[in-house]
């Protein structure tokens, strides 16, 4: 029984010394994984920070506000193609990342009206309509996606003496690390219980005085916004975006992260993040099976562990915390 | 002025009326108890007043203001807060969560705030709901999950989240609806020292006669849709109208 009385208490963000000396030493590895590690790996680890942050967004929407969204794709594309256009004009990389986030953030609220009505799998087939209603519109107009052969991205700079996928990774990991800790002070806050009430009740949400319009188009806009610099970071990443990067089986792979990772929680989110990012790397020489791993590790996952990863990983220190007791 | 006054309200659900010129005030501090057989439309009413439902006609008066089209958020704000009849709380979250969320509306919410860890605000309304949890007794399942605590321990969960809501009119549907006879009696004085203490006008919706007729300063009889009787508890359950609702006719 726990009985902790003040809220001091309750707000700590790291509960035990134990839980802060393993995240320290993960931190460590991750800033000094460039000097021991092959080029390969720089490049999954910048991309799974970049992936993770998009996915934050999207649990923060599935997973807290259970609003579901199958259109993450087209808040990808609107981030990357922003973002291209803007650096390809000269603007600074923090500015148009930021415009490439607010960009998305603004579709996002335009999506989540249709929120306020639907629930459940009629909002998932509006904005599954979203999601390929973008994806048209950049195929079909070429200004805006850069013609036939794409839109050219200036990549990240060289910065500090390293390389520049170094940089590029340093960068990803500095962002993913804020996004992180900005996601755990939301949700831990007034705002994230309110979007989790909204979740598990909404009548009663309402009748305590939150605003469901303002609270459900918020957690669109946040999200979306997440998403946005997860398409721009991406692009980028890549140094060159096409539409067709951006189709339908993206939206599927953003979901499939979130359920994998596990639904409402942060850690989840990079767990999800990471498994999709690996699980390809991994299976390399058999590609056209990774669907059928994602499909049936979801399968698994709804079945033995709802909690996904996260919930898996949290049973586990669970454990050893109990330990020998239990 | 009345705190509340329902004023000729009726509802209708296609040529249902649940609800037909409801009519009745209620004074601060007062405790109402609005009792009828089951679907008399005791629950069609909380929900009008609450703003769940948007009524066909007549007026509901809050400290002489219209609630008519507000939303329930707002209607919250202006004071009103209120308990579901089957429990309507946010399962996978602690009971403190749920207490703190019925502190979201006196919150001074800024989105820097809950970016940046900024928790000045928690901490002052964390000890308006440490104050309930207290009164309810509830610190043994502070931590605990909403829908792992039981039946018992849930129904005052419900009741301590609108009570931090420090609302002037405390609507309560059925809140001893299902406990045993001790907790009943406790859910009972909880309601008294409702008002005693802290000064809440309370309508109360209960089937259990004997809890209500201790509780009430008067009682509203509906039955169809149609208020039967108003009056003091003595006085109402000597009304043959009402005894014909609830045992039938005499022969």
């Amino acid at each position: 029984m726990n009985l902790v009385e003040s809220y001091r208490d309750d707000l700590k963000l790291i509960e035990k010394p134990w839980t802060g000396c393993w995240i320290g030493m993960t931190l460590l590895v991750l800033v000094l994984l460039p000097w021991f590690s092959s080029a390969h790996w720089v490049y999954l680890g910048t991309l799974i920070f970049i992936v993770a942050v998009g996915i934050m967004g999207q649990n923060l929407l599935i997973g807290y506000t259970g609003q579901i969204s199958l259109g993450q794709a087209g808040f990808l594309a609107i981030g990357a193609f922003t973002f291209g256009h803007l650096a390809k004009l000269g603007i600074p990389v923090g500015l148009a990342l930021l415009a490439a986030g607010l960009m998305a953030a603004f579709f996002g609220v335009l999506v989540g009206f249709p929120s306020l009505r639907l629930k459940g799998p009629y909002l998932a087939i509006v904005t599954l309509g979203f999601g390929i209603a973008v994806y048209q519109t950049f195929t079909s107009f070429e200004v805006l996606s850069g013609g036939r052969m794409g839109l050219v991205v200036p990549k990240f700079p060289a910065l500090f003496g390293f390389s520049r996928e170094v940089s590029m990774y340093y960068f990803a990991l500095l962002l993913g690390l804020t996004f992180t800790l900005v996601t755990y002070n939301l949700v831990s806050s007034y705002l994230g219980r309110a979007f989790v009430a909204i979740r598990d009740n909404d009548i009663a949400a309402e009748v305590l005085g939150v605003n469901l319009t303002n609270y459900k188009l918020l957690s669109f806009a946040i999200s979306s916004f997440y998403t946005g610099i997860h398409g721009a970071m991406f692009g980028m990443f890549m140094g060159f975006i096409e539409p067709q990067m951006f189709n339908f089986s993206e939206s599927l792979i953003i979901f499939v992260a979130v359920v994998i990772g596990g639904l409402a929680s942060v850690e989840g989110a990079i767990f999800g993040a990471a498994f999709v990012i690996l699980i390809p790397q991994i299976f390399s020489g058999y590609r056209e099976f990774v669907p059928v791993i994602f499909g049936v590790t979801v399968v698994l996952i709804m079945i033995f562990e709802p909690l996904g990863l996260a919930g898996r990983w949290f049973k586990i220190r669970l454990y050893y915390r109990n330990w020998p007791f239990r | 002025m009345s705190l509340l006054k329902v004023n000729n309200l009726t509802v209708q659900f296609g040529g249902i009326k649940a609800l037909s010129a409801i009519d009745f005030e209620m004074e601060e501090k007062e405790i109402l108890s609005i009792i009828g057989p089951n679907g008399a439309g005791k629950t069609t009413l909380f929900n009008c007043v609450s703003g769940v439902y948007r009524p066909t006609g007549g007026e509901v008066l809050f400290a002489g203001e219209s609630l008519i089209g507000l939303s329930p958020d707002r209607i919250a704000q202006r004071g009103i807060g209120r308990t579901f009849q089957n429990i309507r709380l946010f399962n996978n979250m602690s009971v403190l969560d749920n207490l703190m969320l019925g502190r979201h509306m006196k919150f001074r919410r800024s989105l820097l705030h809950a970016f940046l860890r900024i928790r000045k605000e928690e901490l002052i309304h964390r000890e308006k709901v440490e104050e309930i949890i207290d009164f309810l007794d509830l610190a043994a399942y502070r931590e605990s999950r909403v829908i792992d605590c039981p039946y018992g321990v849930q129904k005052r969960v419900e009741l301590g989240r609108a009570m931090v809501m420090e609302p002037k009119l405390l609507l309560l549907d059925e809140p001893v609806a299902g406990l045993t006879v001790e907790e009943k009696n406790r859910v009972a004085y909880l309601v008294t020292e409702m008002r005693g203490r802290f000064g809440f006008a309370v309508l109360l919706i209960e089937h259990d006669l004997r809890i209500v007729s201790r509780l009430a300063d008067r009682m509203v009889v509906l039955n169809f849709g149609e208020k039967l009787a108003e009056g003091p508890p003595a006085e109402v359950q000597r009304n043959p109208e009402v005894i014909r609702a609830y045992v039938g006719e005499t022969s």
